[in-house]
C-alpha cells in the first residue's frame, strides 16, 4: 500500500481513462486498508482508487510500478479479488496514506462486481505500456486525505517544486530561441560592414555602372545599416536614452528628408529607422519621445503636429512661407490640384500633400471645392 | 396680387437676362469655406448674389426647398450646388443683416428683402416728394399698382412689403396710415 501516493484524481494531459469500477475495497497484502469503499480507476499511465463518498481522498500509483497481477476467485462471503504485485517504492515517491508496508502486493477486492472487464483492460494496458511514450509528471499532492496536516506543507513545497520545474524549461527554451536570434545579429553586424565596403568600392569605380543603379544601390546600403544602433542597453533607459537617441536620428534622417523636400510622416520615419536598425528594433513610443527632444537639443529637425493629427518630421530649415507658397504655385499653375495630384506632382505622400494644401488653405491662400467629385483646392479669389 | 417663386423664373421669361457674379462660376463657391475671412467673403458674395437675383426677378417670398433647385444656388454648367445646410448659412447671414425674415419656426420659408422697409419708404416718400403730393391720401393699391407709380421700383411691391415700408415712414412721423371703410390708406406729411 506504500507504493501509493496522494492524488488530485485528475488526469495529465497525455493521459487518458481507461476503465472505471465502482465498489472497489483495497487490500494492504492481505489485510484490509483502513479505507472506505471506492472506485478504481484505470488509466493509460496509473492505478487511481477515489474514496466513493470523499472524492479529495484519492490517490494514484504509476502502472509501472506493477510487476505481475493475477485474479483470485470469488468465494462464500468473499469478493472477487485481483492481486497487484508491486516494485518496492522509488525514493522520491510522493507521500501517500501508508508510510511503509509490510507487503509488497495489493488486492482490489470487487464488491460490486466488473473485476473481468477491469483484469481484462489492466492486461491490455501493461502490455501496450502506453505510459512510456508520452511520460506524466509526478502527479501534484493534495492537501487532503486523513493525514491532511502532514501533507499541506509538502502539498505546497510540492507545488513550488513544479513551479521551479516549469520555469527552468520555460529558462531553457527562451535561451535556445534567442540563440539564433544572437547569431543572426553577429551576421547583421557584418552585413552592415559589407554594406560599407561595397559602398566603398562602388564610389571607387563609379564608372563601371551607370550612375543610376550606382545611387540606387547606394540608397539601399545607406537605409540599411546603423553601425551602433543606440540600444536601452547601450544607454539606459529615459531621458538619456531618448536624447541620444534623437542625436542619432537627427544624423540619420537628415539626407532621407533632403531628398523627400523637407518633410516626412512620423509612420515614414519609423520604418526608415527600424529599418536601419535591423535588429535593434525601436519602439513606436521611444521614437517619438526621441523626436520630441529636436528642438531642445537643437537639432536640424523638428517634430510637427498637424491641426489633423497628423505628426511629421520636417527639417528646421524647411520654412512653412515656402511650403505654402509652393502650394499656391502649383495649385495656381494647374488651375485646381486635389491631394492625390498633388501628391504626384511633389512625390509625396499623399497625407502630407493633403496637409500642404490645409495649411495653405488655413493661411488663406487657397479655398475648397468639395463635390461628389472630391475635395480639390483653388486659388482663393474670394 | 402675384406671386412668384424661384423656381417660376426658371423659364427666363425676364427681358433682361440677369447677369452672374464671377463667383457663379467658380466651383468653391459652392462649398462652404472652412478659413473664417475665406468664408465671410464667400458669404457676402452670396448675400449680395442672392438679394440682387430676387431684386431681378421680383421676389418676395423663398422656399428653402425650392430655392435649392433654383438656378441661383444650382449652377448646372459646372454642376455644382450649394447644400442645403449652407443655403441656411447664406439665409442666416442674410436675416443678421436685415435682408431676410423667417416665416415659420422651421425655417423653410422666408421673405426676402432685397430693400428693407426703410429704404422703400424712403423711395415713396421720394417721389411722393417730388410729385408735390404731400399731404394727399393715397390707398395702398393706387400706390402699388395705381397707373401714377406705373415705371417706379415700388410698382407691384407686394401689400406686406407696402405696409411694413408705411410703418417705417409713420415711425419716421413722415406719414400716417389710415384705415378706411375698403382697407388701407395713407397720408404723407
Amino acid at each position: 500500500m506504500d507504493r501509493f501516493s496522494w492524488s488530485n484524481g485528475l488526469l495529465e494531459i497525455n493521459e487518458t481513462l481507461v476503465i472505471q469500477q465502482r465498489g472497489v475495497r483495497l487490500y494492504d497484502g492481505d489485510d484490509k486498508a483502513k479505507l472506505n469503499v471506492g472506485a478504481a480507476l484505470l488509466s493509460t499511465h496509473r492505478l487511481i482508487w477515489r474514496d466513493a463518498n470523499n472524492h479529495d481522498c484519492c490517490m494514484a500509483m504509476p502502472l509501472s510500478q506493477i510487476i505481475f497481477f493475477e485474479e483470485q476467485a470469488a468465494g462464500i462471503g468473499k469478493s472477487a479479488k485481483i492481486v497487484i504485485h508491486l516494485h518496492p517504492s522509488p525514493a522520491n515517491k510522493e507521500p501517500g496514506p501508508y508510510q511503509n508496508s509490510k507487503y509488497s502486493f495489493i488486492k482490489l477486492s470487487f464488491k460490486e462486481h466488473g473485476q473481468i472487464e477491469f483484469y481484462r483492460r489492466l492486461s491490455e494496458e501493461m502490455t501496450q505500456k502506453r505510459w512510456e511514450n508520452t511520460a506524466v509528471s509526478q502527479p501534484i499532492p493534495t492537501g487532503t486525505g486523513p493525514q491532511a496536516g502532514r501533507t499541506r506543507a509538502v502539498g505546497i513545497v510540492g507545488i513550488e517544486r513544479k513551479i521551479e520545474e516549469k520555469r527552468k524549461e520555460t529558462d531553457k527554451n527562451i535561451s535556445e530561441a534567442f540563440e539564433d536570434l544572437s547569431k543572426l545579429m553577429v551576421k547583421a553586424k557584418e552585413m552592415v560592414e559589407l554594406s560599407r565596403s561595397i559602398a566603398n568600392k562602388i564610389k571607387d569605380k563609379q564608372g563601371d555602372i551607370t550612375e543610376d543603379e550606382t545611387i540606387r544601390f547606394k540608397s539601399y546600403l545607406l537605409s540599411m545599416g546603423i553601425a551602433n544602433p543606440v540600444t536601452r542597453e547601450t544607454h539606459g533607459s529615459g531621458t538619456h536614452y531618448h536624447m541620444q537617441l534623437a542625436k542619432q536620428l537627427g544624423g540619420m534622417l537628415q539626407a532621407p528628408l533632403e531628398e523627400r523636400g523637407g518633410m516626412m510622416a512620423l509612420t515614414e520615419v519609423y520604418c526608415l529607422v527600424n529599418r536601419a536598425r535591423g535588429l535593434e528594433l525601436l519602439s513606436p513610443e521611444d521614437l517619438l519621445n526621441a523626436c520630441k527632444m529636436f528642438e531642445s537639443l537643437k537639432l536640424p529637425l523638428r517634430l510637427r503636429v498637424f491641426d489633423s493629427g497628423v505628426m511629421v518630421v520636417q527639417l528646421q530649415s524647411h520654412s512653412e512661407e515656402e511650403m505654402i507658397a509652393s502650394a499656391l504655385d502649383n495649385v495656381t499653375e494647374k488651375g485646381s490640384l486635389t491631394a492625390e495630384e498633388f501628391a504626384k506632382l511633389l512625390g509625396l505622400s499623399v497625407l502630407l500633400s493633403k496637409e500642404r494644401l490645409l495649411l495653405a488653405e488655413k493661411m488663406g491662400h487657397l479655398c475648397r471645392d468639395d463635390s461628389v467629385e472630391g475635395l480639390r483646392f483653388y486659388p482663393n479669389c474670394f | 396680387m402675384f406671386f412668384r417663386t424661384l423656381t417660376a423664373v426658371n423659364t427666363a421669361s425676364t427681358a433682361m437676362s440677369f447677369e452672374w457674379p464671377w463667383q457663379y462660376n467658380f466651383p468653391p463657391f459652392f462649398t462652404l469655406q472652412p478659413n473664417v475671412d475665406t468664408r465671410q467673403k464667400q458669404l457676402a458674395a452670396w448675400c449680395s448674389l442672392v438679394l440682387s437675383y430676387c431684386r431681378h426677378h421680383k421676389l418676395y417670398t423663398v422656399d428653402v426647398m425650392e430655392a435649392q433647385e433654383s438656378p441661383v444656388f444650382n449652377n448646372k454648367k459646372i454642376e455644382r450646388k450649394l447644400s442645403v445646410e449652407a443655403i441656411q448659412v447664406v439665409f442666416e447671414e442674410l436675416r443678421k443683416k436685415g435682408n431676410l425674415e423667417w416665416l415659420d419656426k422651421n425655417k423653410s420659408r422666408c421673405l426676402v428683402m432685397w430693400r428693407r422697409p426703410e429704404e422703400w419708404g424712403k423711395l415713396i416718400y421720394q417721389w411722393v416728394s417730388k410729385n408735390g403730393m404731400n399731404n394727399t391720401v393715397f390707398t395702398l393699391y393706387e400706390l402699388s399698382n395705381g397707373d401714377d407709380t406705373d415705371g417706379e421700383e415700388f410698382h407691384g411691391l407686394e401689400d406686406w412689403m407696402l405696409q411694413r415700408s408705411l410703418q417705417a415712414l409713420q415711425a419716421e412721423g413722415k406719414a400716417e396710415i389710415i384705415t378706411m371703410d375698403d382697407g388701407k390708406g395713407v397720408k404723407f406729411f
